[in-house]
């Protein structure tokens, strides 16, 4: 298949249609707005919705009313929206509705800018919202691993019943990469496969028609599309139920990639655009004699800890660098996995600026000199 | 033996958890018969309704409904009637909000629908204060109401007067039906079933966004008894919010 020069966002947008979404709610802010622009002009001639919202609050609260009937649907937005999209997000989560988010990142707290950055890490697999939640959380380092993710994002928020979220970095969206568009999946409302979802039901329809109930626990045969258990056991049932969920997510979605980490003295970990800057120093250091790898975690949430621990808890290896560009939030995964078994050092940018091959080279070199 | 009344079948079995002599059971009832009076009319496929409950008394309206429900978070519902209609555009779908729910919290979601002219409806319970989280002062209070936030009685100069929510969706061009009933009387119940009826019609036709503001009584936290209550709003509600059509395009 031919590769086509496609800007990231524009990218990602029509691997989201390719995917089976026919639903996009969402509002202009920079560096993401190139994905509603494509998303208007786009949709339509796949017979979708575009939905321009009055504000953030309102695009995920559609993607919730939309979500709720069963369709592919996704939103996007950049670190300041996406905090207000925080609420809709945990009521999705909650109401167990399978959708996309996607968070271009950008420099924050506050309005911070409109650069690239990696700030939102704490926010997206921690919890932005209220309550004992997670999403499915990829980071994509290049454009052609976002559109790969997507491809596949669909179907994991549909058998998890959970939101998936894109942690990428602005330079994701911003750059132009050839990429290998995939084929359109041809994607229809099943309700016997959601029977959860607001179909169609009527008094008297026969229960059995809708295949499961509405929930584990609660007796009713309608689409009912909720996040409130207001009596203490069921909500705790409520909860128990989706941390399941989340211990298999666990067991079964953790995705990463080790580059030259076989021998490897020294062991970098990045995510998203600065592993990529991070390969290309370790090229270099190799050239230099320096035995450097990576390791790099493409689903942040699940966090791969097992396969970190294996790359890096080995004889040889003497240290971590972790790199980011914040004060060091994915450091704390790194630490929390590694129990102390090695050291580990940050070298991180506030405020949108990327590390350099040569930065990073030279606290690799500092940490073989011991300094 | 022959049936001469019975419930709705857009309501379920479920008992209602509204304190005595409070109207959304009414409002409820009125809003469930006019669906299910479209199906046997034969305007609406059954199974074709979605509704969306709100956060405060209603909350649980999806429990009472019998048709396809979502909650929403506070505020938000007329932004989740918005995506459930587009992805379902053939079925009849409405929101059931109060007014902390819709004239404070959520003024920005239902502006902006009835701006699109969202093809949904939208029942409006007023009660001039928030009866969920025990009587507080509401945009909809009226000047002198004494609330547990406003024990004084609502200040104007301090906090406003209260907003009419009616009047001010009537300027939006894209709202298309928007009428202020009340359910203190059997004339006024009926009327008010006129008017949801004619909302669920106008929808069905494929016509813009419709408001049916009810204005209702809360005597637990007005500290009356039910009938005062009725009374109260007669005498206070009624003068500072008319009942009447606000906005008919259809008629027009």
């Amino acid at each position: 298949m031919a590769l086509t020069l496609m800007k990231g966002s524009e990218a990602i947008a029509e691997a989201a249609i390719r995917a089976g979404a026919r639903f996009f709610f969402g509002y202009p802010i920079t560096p993401q707005t190139e994905i509603p622009e494509y998303m208007s002009a786009r949709m339509p001639e796949v017979g979708g919705c575009f939905l321009q919202a009055e504000s953030e609050v309102a695009a995920i609260n559609m993607v919730y009313g939309a979500a709720g009937t069963g369709a592919r649907v996704i939103t996007s937005s950049s670190s300041p929206g996406v905090s207000l999209k925080q609420e809709g997000i945990s009521y999705c989560a909650g109401a167990q509705l399978p959708c996309v988010i996607l968070n271009v990142m950008r420099g924050g707290p506050g309005l911070g800018n409109i650069q690239a950055s990696q700030a939102d890490y704490f926010q997206g697999v921690k919890g932005g919202g209220n309550g004992d939640y997670h999403l499915l959380t990829y980071a994509p380092s290049s454009v052609q691993e976002a559109i790969d993710i997507m491809m596949f994002a669909f179907e994991k928020a549909e058998k998890y019943r959970m939101p998936v979220l894109f942690l990428a970095d602005g330079i994701i969206a911003q750059m132009m990469e050839p990429v290998e568009m995939p084929e359109m999946v041809e994607y229809k409302v099943d309700p016997e496969k959601k029977p959860w979802a607001c179909t169609g039901w009527k008094p008297g329809d026969d229960p059995a028609k809708r295949g499961v109930i509405n929930s584990i626990y609660i007796d009713t045969k309608r689409g009912v599309i909720n996040s409130i258990y207001i009596d203490t056991e069921s909500l705790s049932i409520h909860n128990e139920h989706l941390q399941a969920i989340y211990k298999e997510a666990k067991a079964n979605e953790q995705i990463w990639e080790n580059y030259k980490t076989e021998d490897a003295e020294f062991i970098i970990t990045a995510f998203g655009t600065v592993a990529r800057i991070a390969k290309t120093a370790i090229d270099e250091l190799r050239e230099q004699g320096v035995k450097v790898g990576l390791f790099r975690p493409i689903s942040v949430w699940p966090f791969p800890y097992d396969a970190m621990r294996e790359t890096i808890c080995r004889d040889q290896v003497k240290g971590v660098l972790d790199v980011e560009v914040n004060e060091g939030q994915m450091l704390e995964d790194v630490k929390l996995g590694l129990e102390g078994a090695k050291p580990v050092r940050f070298f991180g940018h506030l405020g949108s600026q990327f590390p350099t091959t040569d930065e990073i080279k030279s606290e690799i070199l500092a940490m073989k000199e011991g300094k | 033996m022959s049936v001469v009344f019975e419930r709705t079948k857009l309501l379920t079995d479920k008992q209602f958890h509204y304190c005595p002599g409070c109207n959304h059971g009414i409002i409820h009832r009125l809003v469930a018969e006019s669906i299910d009076e479209l199906i046997q009319e034969g305007k609406l496929e059954a199974g074709n309704v979605m509704g969306v409950a709100p956060v405060g008394c209603s909350v649980f309206a999806y429990d009472y409904f019998n048709c396809d429900m979502y909650e929403a978070a506070h505020g938000r519902a007329p932004a989740v009637a918005t995506g459930a209609k587009r992805a379902r555009p053939g079925t009849l779908v409405f929101t059931y909000q109060g007014d902390g729910d819709l004239a404070s919290i959520g003024t920005a979601e239902i502006v902006h629908a009835a701006h699109r002219g969202e093809k949904f409806v939208t029942i409006f319970v007023n009660n001039a204060i928030y009866g969920m989280t025990g009587g507080q002062m509401a945009p909809t209070t009226l000047v002198g109401q004494k609330t547990t936030t406003s024990p004084n009685g609502r200040d104007e100069a301090w906090c406003g007067a209260p907003i009419k929510i009616s009047e001010m969706l009537s300027e939006i061009p894209g709202a298309y039906y928007i009428e202020r009933c009340a359910v203190n009387t059997n004339a006024n119940i009926l009327k008010t079933k006129k008017a949801i009826k004619k909302a669920f019609q106008y929808q069905l036709d494929g016509k813009g966004f419709c408001l049916i503001e009810v204005l209702s009584t809360c005597p637990t936290n007005w500290g009356l008894s039910p009938v005062e209550a009725m009374t109260w709003l007669e005498e206070n509600m009624i003068p500072y919010y008319p009942l009447g059509v606000k906005k008919d395009k259809g008629a027009e």
